[in-house]
């Protein structure tokens, strides 16, 4: 019994952090490194306007409200209408690689 | 102790090279993305975000300078892949290598297959350093001669020219990779050689790029049900039916291709049972690995996965024979580490030629060596700051207590966007190259 009293008090980092994640996210889900983390993974890269996306989108949002602009992290699936400031930059033109000057 | 390297703890790493721009304004193109010797260490690749590769080549050692081994320089670069788009899904195809593997060297020409998130490329590299002279029917621009001012006959002849190197794609292999590819490997037969992507493995013959054989699918019926993603494959470097691939929930396993045509089914499952009472909520996500390398005896393998380095025994799945921390201290920073996404980042490892010592990196642009027999380990810094020619580097210490000692840093002041991601170890000798974000340096053995 007063082994695991002592033990309890001593809170290994690992566990201080979490705390300190859980206080700041109180919604973050309970299972962290399952699907949500992995699928958005998985999606990974710039998307680009689809009407197609768009349009649905549209239809589905037709008695709600149009959702507001995205947190950084937000994935941008086809329930998503994209907004100008979703768009990727223009990618620069293609040069030589300073490594090799 | 000054170094490890080479098994004898002595070993002092000098400054020798650096390549890229000095100025911090980094554009994306040229981040580093993969740094790979080939197999006799002459070369060296690079590649990028821009979807460039850089081959640089060692000088042969002079007698004028004997203290140090012959430096690299620019041997060929080329563009490799270009930004490419999937109409269907409204994605843009990253053109960034995310690696780059040698093909041993079979005649005068070299090879080697760089890949970006969905194609794989077999790149050929020759030199030309001849030239036909005399044509008969031709001048010496090219153009055709009147034929009527041809009244002898003359045989065309070789003579020298200034060395021209040659880079030209030689085989595409598309399509085959629904998800992004993480890992190319050559096996051992030179014939074949395996791309892995985050759920699948294919197997492919070098000479054939319209068909590709799927050797292990790990993706679930209901992608609801998604709990792991493959990291990282290699193949064995002398068995040639034997490879291994890593996951996000920090297991390997290891298949035997004679089996079965799909290797769902592993050999061996390597996993270090993990302490309950430990468990958190970063837990596996700083336990998924972010590259497995085998040595170069065949004996072992090593995992880096975020705060480690393992060495494992491939006769022993129960838990690795070695770990070494890489920045322990980094374990009560985790929470900010999840914030600004470095938790997420991909540390790669390598060996040195005789497998005593490993390389991995870390933030500020550090990285670290361990010594496996002399039980020694350092951290190095690459910075131009210590970039004088053949200067010694010194070793450097994060501060983790209270009390900072002088010449120790401290682990707030560490610049986590400063990280070493890709390093590559000579196969026969003490040089290393280091890529920090967009310079790549190359150190060596202070030989006296």
């Amino acid at each position: 019994m007063y082994a695991n009293e002592m033990e309890d008090k001593v809170v290994s980092p690992e566990k201080a952090e979490e705390a300190k994640l859980k206080a700041r996210y109180p919604n973050l889900g309970a299972k962290p490194g399952g699907s949500d983390l992995l699928r958005k993974r998985l999606q990974k890269g710039p998307k680009y306007f689809d009407s197609g996306d768009y349009n649905m989108a549209k239809a589905k949002m037709k008695n709600k409200q149009l959702p507001s602009a995205p947190t950084e992290k937000a994935e941008i699936t086809g329930g998503h209408i994209p907004t100008p400031q979703d768009l990727p930059q223009r990618k620069t033109s293609i040069v030589a690689s300073k490594l090799a000057g | 102790m000054a170094g490890a390297g080479g098994g004898n703890s002595d070993v002092q790493w000098c400054f020798s090279q650096v390549k890229g721009a000095i100025d911090d304004d980094v554009a994306e193109a040229d981040i580093i993305s993969t740094v790979e010797f080939n197999h006799s260490g002459e070369l060296l690749a690079t590649g990028d975000k821009g979807g460039r590769v850089v081959i640089f080549q060692q000088e042969p050692e002079t007698k004028n300078q004997p203290q140090c081994r012959g430096e690299y320089n620019v041997y060929s670069t080329f563009q490799s892949h270009e930004p490419e788009f999937d109409y269907l899904k409204s994605l843009e195809i990253e053109e960034k290598i995310n690696k780059i593997r040698w093909l041993p060297q079979k005649n005068a020409a070299q090879f080697l297959l760089s890949t970006n998130d969905k194609t794989i490329k077999l790149w050929k590299i020759s030199e030309r350093d001849k030239r036909p002279e005399g044509y008969n029917l031709k001048e010496e621009d090219g153009r055709y001669r009147d034929l009527n001012t041809v009244t002898t006959l003359r045989v065309p002849v070789f003579r020298p020219m200034d060395l021209m190197v040659e880079a030209s794609p030689r085989r595409v292999f598309a399509n085959a990779h629904t998800y992004h590819i993480n890992s190319i490997s050559v096996n051992s037969d030179c014939e074949t050689y395996l791309s892995a992507d985050d759920l699948r493995i294919n197997l492919w013959n070098l000479e054939i790029n319209d068909r590709s054989f799927n050797i292990v699918d790990i993706k679930p019926a209901n992608m609801e049900e998604l709990t792991e993603v493959i990291t990282a494959a290699e193949f064995h470097p002398n068995q040639c039916n034997t490879f291994v691939y890593s996951s996000s929930k920090g297991t390997i396993r290891l298949c035997d291709m004679r089996a079965s045509a799909l290797c769902d089914q592993h050999a061996k499952q390597f996993e270090e049972p993990e302490d309950p009472n430990n468990r958190s909520f970063f837990s596996e996500i700083i336990s998924s690995i972010s590259d497995v390398k085998f040595s170069h005896s065949g004996r072992y393998m090593m995992t880096r996965d975020y705060l480690s380095v393992k060495i494992w025994d491939l006769n022993m799945e129960s838990r690795p024979v070695e770990t070494y921390q890489v920045h322990e201290y980094l374990r009560s920073k985790l929470c900010s580490l999840y914030e600004n996404d470095c938790i997420f980042d991909k540390f790669e490892c390598c060996w040195n030629g005789n497998d005593s010592v490993v390389m991995t990196g870390s933030y500020n642009n550090f990285f670290r060596m361990f010594d496996r027999g002399y039980r020694q380990d350092v951290t190095l810094e690459a910075s131009r700051e210590n970039s004088k020619p053949r200067s010694v580097l010194k070793p450097r210490k994060v501060s983790t207590g209270g009390k900072r000692k002088k010449d120790e840093i401290s682990v707030d002041s560490l610049d986590f966007n400063k990280k070493i991601l890709h390093t590559a170890w000579h196969p026969l000798d003490n040089i290393i190259a280091v890529a920090t974000t967009n310079n790549l340096y190359i150190f060596q053995e202070k030989l006296n």
